[in-house]
């Protein structure tokens, strides 16, 4: 990587371009579809899966942490330790293991997302008033029914709370991942530093950017749908 | 595992013979880190206190975590580099923007949700705006408050070895340029910035108990990012 602005050679470039100016929305236009729109639509797809991925084994871990609980003290601390891990550190540590795959980031994208997402899920379980789990044996309900019909919908907020910080933080994350393999939305970011070429320096950023705050609102809105009692309670 | 014990040893004999190497990287990565954290939270505790005090701007507040923690540290550091050009600026400014939200939040969630009845008490014993501030709401607000630096302190070691891709040095120098340092080096400088991520938490930690009040002291709640953020998030 230069220290110097190294002006790329787009042949026709636009005197915005040739300039290296700060924003060229001819560029963002000309490539939109051949590079910006391409690593948007990859970087949806690695985070869906991660998350996902990450949900569908943290959610099991903190059932069964939820009924064992001996089980909770290792996982944490898995989970805790890999979340120290820099990101930049363990996509490249698993390359001679898994190769330069989506495999390979996948595995590392869902171990971020574990401790928040099991410490969520198994908070929001844990959050149950005890009158109302009283309530529920005294209606007769089994253990199962008591957590499928009592427990995991009170949790819900707790639950789409984690979500939302997994996903925000597996959006940031695989930006980095493309410093592994070219796909999503760092790639433009990472090849643009290198001849330090502004414009799809900032178009790269203000997608992932943007990506990030459009997938919070969603889960937001998807949190509402899904708790209106929580909703209909608030006065703020 | 990720890789053998033999790249573990490997690991730690690199952190021995490259120590100058890595006490070099580990000093620009703490100042980096401190400046960052340092100018966050002379920008973001005052105000973060003062809306909690005076009970407003709860939305901007409260939503300046979500909006900041939905920000990749990368685009952020990239976007500023596009603006201040290589260089420390550039990146301390990238850190601090990626720092401010969790601390406000936490600061505003921390005074604003103190006690009414103990906030009514200390005016009925005739305690001015400043008096109930530094003496009945910063103290109760304290661990909030802390909860909310130690997760950007986290946030702000972590993200800053990304910082070495705009020239803002740092261990990141040695975690980008595997070609140079191996597998061996790689590793040795990810336990160094593990270790710095855990270390900066569990000194915050301890600096947070030391100025809790005695009578409100309990457990200061072991290593766990985000998670507090994410409680006064809901």
């Amino acid at each position: 990587m230069s220290n110097e602005p190294v002006i790329p050679e787009f042949g026709e470039a636009s005197g915005c371009v040739a300039e290296n100016r700060f924003f060229c929305t001819d560029w963002v236009r000309d490539n939109w579809a051949d590079v910006l729109q391409p690593a948007l639509v990859e970087h949806v797809k690695l985070t869906a899966i991660a998350v996902a991925v990450g949900f569908a084994i943290a959610f099991v871990a903190a059932l069964v942490a939820h009924r064992f609980r001996l089980v909770e003290g290792p996982f944490a601390a898995f989970s805790a330790i890999v979340y120290t891990i820099p990101s930049i550190a363990l996509f490249q540590l698993l390359v001679p293991v898994t190769g330069l795959s989506v495999l390979t980031v996948e595995i590392a994208l869902v171990g971020y997302t574990l401790l928040i997402l099991f410490r969520n899920v198994l908070e929001g379980l844990r959050s149950t008033p005890p009158e109302v789990l009283e309530a529920a044996r005294g209606m007769g309900y089994t253990r199962r029914q008591t957590l499928w019909r009592v427990e995991l919908p009170l949790a819900l907020p707790a639950i789409v709370a984690g979500l939302r910080v997994a996903t925000v933080s597996t959006i940031a994350l695989a930006t980095i991942a493309a410093f592994v393999i070219p796909e999503g939305l760092g790639r433009p970011i990472f090849v643009a530093l290198r001849d330090y070429f502004k414009t799809e320096i900032v178009a790269a950023g203000l997608l992932a950017i943007a990506l990030a705050l459009v997938a919070d609102a969603l889960l937001v809105l998807a949190q509402r749908a899904l708790t209106p009692w929580a909703h209909a309670r608030r006065t703020v | 595992m990720i890789a053998g014990i033999g790249t573990f040893g490997d690991a730690f004999s690199f952190i021995v013979e490259r120590r100058e190497l890595l006490l070099e990287k580990t000093v620009e990565h703490l100042v980096l880190s401190g400046a960052a954290l340092g100018v966050a939270l002379v920008l973001a505790v005052p105000l973060g206190v003062w809306l909690g005090h005076r009970h407003r701007g709860s939305f901007v507040a409260i939503n300046a975590a979500n909006v900041g923690r939905a920000l990749p540290s990368l685009a952020v550091i990239a976007i500023g580099l596009s603006v201040f050009g290589f260089g420390f600026t550039n990146v301390l400014v990238a850190l601090v923007v990626l720092a401010v939200p969790p601390i406000l939040t936490n600061a505003y969630v921390a005074v604003d949700g103190v006690e009414p009845d103990a906030v009514e008490a200390a005016r009925g014993m005739g305690m001015t705006g400043g008096q109930v501030l530094r003496r009945v709401e910063l103290p109760l607000a304290l661990p909030l408050l802390f909860a909310g630096i130690r997760t950007a302190s986290v946030y702000v070691v972590a993200s800053a070895t990304i910082a070495a891709i705009a020239g803002g040095g740092g261990l990141g120098e040695i975690l980008f340029n595997q070609a140079s340092y191996r597998t061996e080096g790689l590793v040795g400088a990810a336990i160094v910035v593990s270790l710095l991520a855990i270390a900066a938490d569990a000194a915050l930690g301890g600096l947070q108990r030391a100025l809790t009040p005695h009578g409100l002291r309990q457990k200061v709640p072991a290593f766990e990012p985000d998670v507090l953020v994410t409680r006064t998030g809901r």
